[in-house]
């Protein structure tokens, strides 16, 4: 780490992006907390994060159900390399991105993280999640003040016996 | 000989190797007579697994495809792949490519492969084509399955690979003698080593490790560019994707893998549209399945040169998609065969194909006396132990099938009887050779079933509930019905223990009736001895062949006896003829 920053740049920059999607709704008071469209939904979604279906915490976090999209990404390997950090990543080409979730539906408590995205930044995050077992990754995108969806499945494997 | 000799005078021309000539001209000498095609030849060579020597091999009476795989190639065994590909019965290519008949043919037509015998196939094929017009690829599982390589961590390999003349490969079973030993080999390797789905994990990148591109953390050169037949033809990597899964993570810990559509995607639409390129072929480990489907949703690619599932496929599949339409090839394994397309390249095309996947008859071959020299003197340290003889075979010895063979029956024995177990786990490796009834066991045939970088034995409590859970596991990466989520490999072999497995079933639902050797049904809480080797998590035991070495040398094997697995819904599939 010691002053070689050509090839350490962009990995460093994906990093921090990730690191500052994550604190988004952390510190969505402290940079956003003018807003007045924030001010309404800022609590920390406690609720949803308790809930164990999917379409519970959708419910709780937005008050209505998404219908399937083909204008969002989903990055995310068919088979983890490991469970416990697996990586995904979501971008979508709708307008008006307010929020990102990503779900697993079969973990103890399905909601894994939910962003909220702010006027005019783009609608990307990564993220790494834990899964308990192989699994739908659901994810979640609130546009226009629509809900949109895509999912895919990752499996979590013992492993072993390659040919 | 002369006997095998006439065999294939009247046996072997029938696959039309040698055209339109007499019958009475075909020979040796004319066996591998090819009709001139095209301006570009690539000769294509896959999983030899290490095999400098010639070998038996034994094609699977059991290879199963599920769902939309069912039935097409390469999931027909026996017959019924005969049929498919024009394979006359009781001809040298049905020896090759088929279980039929196998202990009768081997006496008639012998071993195939071996390093000195491709050599001189490999120059005879590459002269033909004239200078500047051929390229040799290999596709990987090259440098692990002998105890030679086990030993030399594939250095030997490398030696041989460069007087054989390789040009380019990618890797699997390369990648489990861990980062250093790998970089090591390739530092004397004369070819490229190309890899477009390996990449840094983030981890790795932000600490500056080692990358061929740290832009986008590719760890290994994505792809080359060849002139061939004046002509450019792009070759891109494609290693096994799922190596950190189905092996110890420890040997490949900065490195992440995966199939990586849209990253190849990218790669096949720069080469065509920045590098002009008149030809993409894509060097492939992903295996056949993973291929067929990533030729669907891939365009851009002429051919898929594949490899890792072992499947000896004689005729390319073409899949359409999006760009045109993709050929699809697998080149079997262990030197078996070698794969050669000739291409009729154009400007931005290829304009016409000609592929066969020839089988390496090592008695039609002259070896190559350089080729010959080269691995007598890398095998000369180990060459006495290695012809230690350990017992005498009784049986056909063989590995490959989707449930068993008898080798893993006597290693399961093996761990049974050496650890006082009650359940014994072997894995499913497509690799592993053959043994004729009556011919002699030796260290180096223990070696060549058993040899890798993970050989450790283990024995623990296991719970039915986790024995059972281990195999949906197992059975769903073979028969999963998206070859995305399969991993290659055949079932984990078993022993002291019988089940019932329903393959179109899905995960959770494949295992039933599970039950020890004394006939008591598995209970789902209670707790048994299991023992096993090649476990993905680090292990202490003494090494795999140490334990069946012993249990050979103590005498007489015992009775023959099935798998242990009985088949449900599979009746009308044509992918099985018997229990294999």
């Amino acid at each position: 780490m010691t002053g070689k920053n050509n090839g350490f740049a962009l990995p460093r920059r994906v990093i921090l992006q990730g690191v500052a999607s994550v604190a988004l709704l952390g510190l969505g008071k402290i940079a956003f907390g003018a807003a007045p469209a924030f001010a309404a939904n800022d609590k920390y979604p406690d609720e949803a994060f308790k809930q164990k279906s999917s379409d519970d915490a959708i419910k709780l976090l937005y008050g209505k159900t998404a219908e399937k999209s083909d204008k969002i990404k989903l990055d995310a390997p068919e088979i983890a390399e490991n469970g416990a950090v697996v990586p995904i990543a979501v971008s979508s080409t709708l307008s008006d991105v307010t929020a990102i979730a990503f779900l697993v539906a079969e973990n103890p408590n399905a909601l894994v993280a939910a962003y909220k995205i702010p006027a005019g930044t783009m609608p990307s995050v990564a993220n790494r999640i834990k899964m308990a077992r192989t699994s739908n990754v659901i994810v979640v995108v609130e546009a226009g003040g629509k809900l949109y969806s895509t999912s895919k499945e990752v499996k979590v494997t013992v492993g072993g016996c390659g040919g | 000989m002369t006997i095998r000799r006439r065999d294939f005078l009247t046996l072997a021309g029938v696959a039309a190797l040698s055209g339109g000539l007499p019958r009475t001209a075909r020979s040796a000498e004319t066996a591998y007579d090819l009709e001139r095609f095209g301006n570009a030849r690539i000769l294509h060579m896959t999983d030899t697994h290490a095999q400098l020597l010639p070998v038996y091999f034994r094609e699977p009476s059991v290879n199963l495809g599920i769902g939309a795989m069912q039935g097409k190639p390469p999931h027909l065994v026996g017959r019924a792949f005969l049929d498919r590909f024009g394979i006359r019965p009781d001809s040298a290519e049905a020896y090759a490519f088929t279980f039929l008949d196998f202990e009768k043919s081997a006496g008639r037509f012998g071993k195939l492969g071996g390093f000195a015998h491709l050599k001189t196939l490999i120059d005879r094929l590459r002269q033909e084509a004239g200078p500047g017009r051929s390229l040799l690829l290999d596709g990987g599982d090259l440098w692990q399955g002998t105890g030679l390589a086990n030993t030399m961590q594939g250095a030997d390999m490398v030696e041989a690979a460069n007087l054989l003349g390789i040009e380019a490969m990618t890797g699997h079973w390369e990648f489990t003698y861990g980062e250093q030993a790998l970089r090591s080999n390739l530092a004397r390797f004369k070819g490229e080593f190309l890899a477009q789905n390996v990449f840094l994990t983030e981890e790795a990148a932000f600490n500056d490790a080692k990358a061929f591109d740290p832009a986008s953390g590719r760890v290994f050169k994505p792809a080359t560019i060849k002139e061939i037949g004046g002509h450019r033809v792009a070759v891109i990597g494609q290693a096994f994707p799922y190596v950190p899964i189905a092996h110890p993570k420890r040997f490949t810990p900065d490195w992440t893998f995966g199939i990586r559509d849209d990253e190849l995607q990218k790669l096949v639409n720069t080469l065509r549209t920045t590098d002009k390129v008149d030809a993409v072929v894509l060097l492939s480990h992903n295996g056949m399945d993973v291929d067929l489907k990533l030729a669907s949703r891939v365009s851009g690619i002429d051919v898929i040169l594949g490899g890792h599932t072992h499947d000896a496929v004689p005729q390319p599949i073409p899949v359409t998609n999006a760009g045109g339409t993709t050929l699809v090839t697998n080149a079997g394994s262990s030197g078996k065969f070698l794969g050669v397309l000739d291409l009729e390249l154009a400007k931005g095309k290829v304009a016409d194909v000609r592929y066969r996947l020839l089988p390496v008859f090592s008695e039609l071959l002259k070896p190559d006396p350089a080729m010959a020299a080269l691995i007598g003197k890398m095998r000369e340290p180990h060459a006495a132990a290695y012809a230690t003889k350990l017992a005498t075979s009784d049986r056909l010895l063989y590995r490959r099938g989707n449930f068993g063979g008898t080798v893993d029956q006597l290693i399961c024995d093996a761990l049974l009887g050496e650890f006082d177990a009650e359940i014994a786990l072997s894995p499913g490796f497509r690799w592993g050779n053959s043994v004729l009834p009556g011919q002699p066991v030796t260290m180096e045939d223990v070696l060549t079933e058993t040899a890798m970088s993970y050989p450790e034995t283990y024995v623990l409590k296991m719970t039915g509930g986790q024995i059972k859970d281990v195999l949906e596991d197992v059975c769903d990466n073979l028969f999963n019905a998206d070859p995305y989520y399969q991993q290659g490999g055949d079932m984990v072999r078993v022993g002291g223990l019988t089940y019932a497995c329903s393959p179109t079933e899905s995960v959770g639902r494949r295992i039933s009736d599970l039950k020890l050797g004394n006939g008591k049904s598995l209970e789902a809480g209670k707790s048994y001895r299991v023992a096993g080797w090649a476990s993905v998590n680090e292990q202490q035991g003494v090494p795999v062949w140490d334990v069946f070495a012993k249990h050979l040398r103590a005498g007489k094997m015992p009775a023959q006896r099935g798998t242990g697995v009985t088949l449900k819904g599979v009746d009308d599939n044509p992918g099985i003829a018997g229990q294999g």
